[in-house]
């Protein structure tokens, strides 16, 4: 049965991004992002484990240009995902689906994920400087 | 009315028959890893430029020890159930799909182990 030349939906470039499939679709690719950066975490626990050397090896690419921006990049990535992850398990118990409910959640997550990386870059560098180096 | 029988009903498996662990898994790891990764973020920024010593003395602390535990079996198990939707979403070509299933899979239970092999070796070696 030939099924090739059946007529396809539209795909998904014909669309207007909207606040909610942009979200939507970031909450993927950050989830992806955190797959990926869970190798620091490993890599990070591994090094402490093996001894000084390996350790001192992470902490440096950590504290370089590199490492810092793609901890920053992770960091929001994370309170995104965090964010919009505890929305989304607001909307499997049934509510929020109003439309301008789900605009008001939509734009408290980027606010919230936003707040937190500022916050969290703020207390670290206050740590990094308390700690004299 | 329902016209679900009442064995139906119970397994709850809906109309798909199989993906209802796979869903309450997510949602489940989901949960506990709200408090985890709330308490993992603050104990890295305290951490901030740590030298070996200190994470040492971080890592074998027994609480911090059992939470990073906890947090990286949440994290791998969260993890690899995302990504394998994502590929079942985006690959098409099937042996192409079960190959990269299996890969992030077998990965996220190398990289968990892994990583608690090195928190427990840290928490029993000092």
């Amino acid at each position: 049965m030939a099924t090739d030349n059946r007529p396809l939906s539209p795909h998904l470039q014909v669309y207007r991004p909207q606040l909610t499939s942009v979200l939507s679709i970031l909450h993927r690719i950050t989830g992806i992002a955190l797959a990926a950066g869970s190798l620091l975490l490993v890599w990070w626990l591994i090094a402490a484990a093996t001894g000084p050397t390996a350790f001192d090896t992470v902490q440096s690419f950590i504290g370089s240009v590199i490492g810092r921006i793609l901890l920053l990049g992770w960091s929001f990535a994370l309170f995104y995902h965090l964010c919009n992850g505890i929305r989304h398990l607001v909307w499997d118990s049934g509510k929020g689906f109003e439309l301008n409910t789900v605009y008001a959640s939509g734009w408290l997550v980027v606010v919230a994920a936003t707040v937190l990386t500022v916050i969290s870059w703020i207390a670290a560098y206050v740590v990094l400087g308390g700690a004299g180096s | 009315m329902s016209i679900r029988t009442p064995l139906g009903r119970a397994r709850g498996l809906g109309s798909a028959k199989t993906g209802t662990d796979h869903w309450w898994a997510q949602r489940v790891t989901a949960l506990a890893l709200i408090p985890l990764v709330i308490w993992f973020v603050v104990s890295m920024i305290v951490n901030t430029g740590s030298d070996h010593e200190a994470a040492l003395s971080f890592i074998s602390s027994p609480i911090n020890a059992v939470l990073l535990t906890l947090l990286i079996v949440a994290t791998f198990y969260h993890g690899q159930l995302g990504l394998q939707v994502v590929i079942e979403d985006y690959i098409h070509t099937k042996w192409l799909e079960v190959a990269l299933i299996l890969s992030v899979k077998g990965g996220a239970i190398f990289l968990g182990v892994a990583s608690v092999y090195a928190v427990i070796a840290i928490a029993l070696g000092g």
